[in-house]
């Protein structure tokens, strides 16, 4: 279900998408507000605030001490009180400071109260490398949250999905992560992504939360991926099918939960699965979508299945490699024809 | 003061600045003319320390290589003061295969087993595995101290209120500095605590604490001497906070718009104003100041020349180095 009940649709880059969905929610919805890390004045390092100090005012945007434990910790207390706390820490490389407070308490107090206490929550933050930004600053780390029960787990890959799943994530009754890549915004400061800049439909826009998009139909091969890997993998996908060759493109947009259905449908038709994922190979995203067509039926599959991940090393400052870490449009290319040869 | 420390501070100033000014031509030279953040020879982000001269002068000056220490994601000047390496420092920097990491760390990423130097880019982090060091300093009886260093935005971390306990709790010998530089990216230290100094916190875990107000490089040298001192007899930690400047932007490319105090800063630059003092004093004179900058400038360029003459990783080494 995605509802498209609007007419119209502005162009506009991933950040300003995210950014518009928040001020129409905080208007609809006093209990929202937003708080973090120079989310104020300067706009949120990533520009997902970009403004809303200036509509809103300091009382509903909150630049918060470098004290990650008490504010996430805060917005979980003020969420639990009935707000819409959106919380942004701007790198998810930062959330080991403060882990207890997301999946010890944000994660478990609805299911520890029997369903009594809910929190609605968004906790935002910016993954993904490519820009030599070291071990420290380069992760995803989508696959961690994804395995730790009571969070659902939302990574968008373009401007509209960002506004959609945003507003679906702020009226969620459920703590919702919100993982933005930073390749994906449509920074003016980061190398230009064409498709970080889209039309975003004008008025309730809402993306559900669990469905996955198919930006590419195909037949030869399905590319399960989500974030700035579907990029990639479109790029590829374009390139591919002058070589004859048609593949078939599936953006997750979230994790938790995981559109199973949208999965197994697809790789039915095509008998092959390449599975794209810039978070580490192992015990994560690849595995699980492996595990759950194994479950369900293994016998769709014509071949082994492909992955193409970040193969369990830190990501490297040095571009060389951290190219060779990433999953580039090369190595997707180099899966997919590897499937079809099969 | 005797001259010839007052010499040595100013020339390891010197040397940071040059250093800094280096890394910020290089870092912007093929960024243009639209800034790209991963563009370039050094790409990533950039934390520069123009302005923090005093704070890793005056501190450092009491140390050896023996000593720890461990930075920030802003460690250039700690770095340089505690007698890293410059080629190695700088080949890292450029992510090239002779660097103190092989490439892989980068510029917040710079460990140095032989001066036993580390950094990270997570806030207030350095703080407890300085206080590690200094507790296998103090297992061994070697008389080795560690400093931890932290930005008076990272002083709100748990990270730092829980290693100034424990670090005071075993008497282990650590200086403990925060470079108060008034900002923590765009947050402004009024905004992020109510807390006049962070030196005052040092006494909820029974340690001295210290603030120099006026990023004094020979303030912070006396107020560190006393603390290093105390920390090689046994007696324990010292947190000293300095007011020092960020001269620059938080990372380059931060065009600062959330600033108020940026008119008035560049008058404040502590190399300049301590130029001055030495001249009239005597112990400075146009050839010691052309002499000081013609070794920094030399040996600045050559540490860069050294980074660019580096190959860059193989991309086939990825896997290295993941376990020991
Ligand atoms: C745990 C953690 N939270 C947030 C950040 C993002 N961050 C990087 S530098 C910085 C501000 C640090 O301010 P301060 O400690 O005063 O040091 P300064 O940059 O002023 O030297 C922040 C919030 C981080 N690196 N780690």
């Amino acid at each position: 279900m995605t509802t498209t009940t609007e007419q119209s649709s502005k162009r506009l880059n991933t950040a300003k998408a995210m950014v518009e969905a928040i001020a129409s929610e905080m208007e609809r919805d006093e209990n929202v507000f937003v708080l973090g890390e120079d989310v104020g004045p300067y706009g949120g390092i990533f520009s997902s605030t970009t403004g809303l100090i200036d509509r809103f005012g300091p009382e509903r945007v909150m630049d918060t001490p470098i004290s990650e434990t008490a504010f996430i910790g805060a917005a979980i207390g003020a969420a639990t009180e009935g707000m819409r706390p959106i919380v942004e820490l701007m790198f998810v490389d930062f959330f080991g400071v403060c882990m207890d407070q997301i999946y010890n308490h944000m994660a478990k107090i609805h299911f520890e109260s029997g369903g009594n206490v809910k929190v609605p929550m968004v906790l935002m933050t910016a993954v993904g490398g490519g820009y030599s930004d070291g071990a420290q600053h380069s992760q995803c780390l989508w696959g961690t949250f994804a395995h730790l029960p009571g969070m659902k787990v939302v990574v968008p890959s373009n401007p509209a999905d960002a506004a959609g799943l945003m507003t679906a994530a702020i009226r969620d009754d459920n703590p919702v992560v919100f993982m933005f890549h930073k390749g994906v915004m449509g920074l003016p400061w980061m190398a230009k992504n064409p498709r970080s800049i889209g039309p975003v439909p004008d008025g309730d826009h809402v993306v559900e939360i669990g469905k996955a998009a198919t930006p590419r139909r195909g037949s030869d091969v399905t590319v399960v991926t989500l974030s700035l890997s579907v990029h990639h993998a479109l790029d590829v996908a374009e390139e591919l099918a002058g070589e004859g060759v048609d593949v078939e493109v599936i953006d997750l947009r979230s994790i938790v939960p995981l559109d199973t259905e949208a999965i197994l449908e697809s790789v039915g038709r095509t008998g092959h699965l390449v599975i794209v994922d810039e978070d580490y190979q192992s015990f994560g995203l690849s595995g699980e979508i492996a595990a759950r067509i194994a479950e369900s039926d293994p016998t769709i599959l014509k071949s082994p299945i492909s992955r193409v991940a970040v193969p369990d090393v830190s990501i490297p400052y040095s571009r060389s490699l951290e190219y060779a870490a990433l999953p580039t449009r090369a190595r997707i290319k180099a899966a997919i024809l590897e499937q079809v040869s099969k | 003061m005797e001259a010839r420390v007052q010499r040595e501070l100013y020339d390891q100033m010197v040397l940071i600045r040059t250093y800094e000014e280096a890394i910020l031509r290089e870092y912007h030279a093929d960024k243009k003319p639209v800034f790209d953040i991963g563009a370039g020879l050094v790409p990533g982000e950039m934390h520069l320390s123009a302005g923090q001269e005093p704070v890793a002068a005056g501190v450092c000056a009491h140390l050896t290589t023996d000593d720890a220490v461990t930075a920030t994601h802003r460690p250039h000047h700690f770095a340089i003061a505690h007698g890293i390496d410059l080629n190695a420092m700088t080949a890292e920097i450029f992510g090239r295969v002779d660097g103190l990491g092989k490439g892989r760390g980068g510029h917040m990423h710079l460990f140095d087993p032989k001066t036993h130097f580390s950094c990270s880019g997570i806030i207030a982090e350095g703080y407890p595995s300085a206080a590690g060091a200094a507790l296998a300093f103090k297992k061994r009886g070697t008389g080795q101290i560690a400093v931890g260093v932290t930005g008076e935005g990272a002083a709100n971390q748990g990270a730092f209120h829980e290693t100034l306990n424990l670090a005071s709790l075993w008497k282990l010998p650590a200086v403990f500095i925060v470079e108060d530089n008034d900002w923590g990216i765009s947050v402004p230290r009024s905004a992020s605590t109510c807390v006049a100094s962070n030196a005052e916190r040092a006494a909820a875990y029974g340690m001295p604490g210290i603030r120099i107000e006026d990023n004094a490089v020979e303030a912070v040298y006396e107020a560190a001497g006393h603390a290093v001192e105390r920390a090689r007899n046994g007696g324990g930690p010292t947190l000293i906070e300095v007011h020092t400047l960020r001269l620059w932007g938080h990372f380059e490319g931060d065009a600062q718009g959330y600033r108020s105090d940026i008119e008035g800063v560049p008058g404040q630059d502590p190399i300049p104003t301590y130029e001055a003092t030495l001249r009239s004093a005597g112990v400075l004179d146009d050839a010691a100041v052309v002499e000081t900058q013609t070794r920094a400038t030399e040996l600045v360029e050559s540490a860069i020349a050294f980074a660019k003459a580096s190959p860059e990783p193989d991309p086939s080494t990825v896997l290295d180095y993941v376990f020991a």
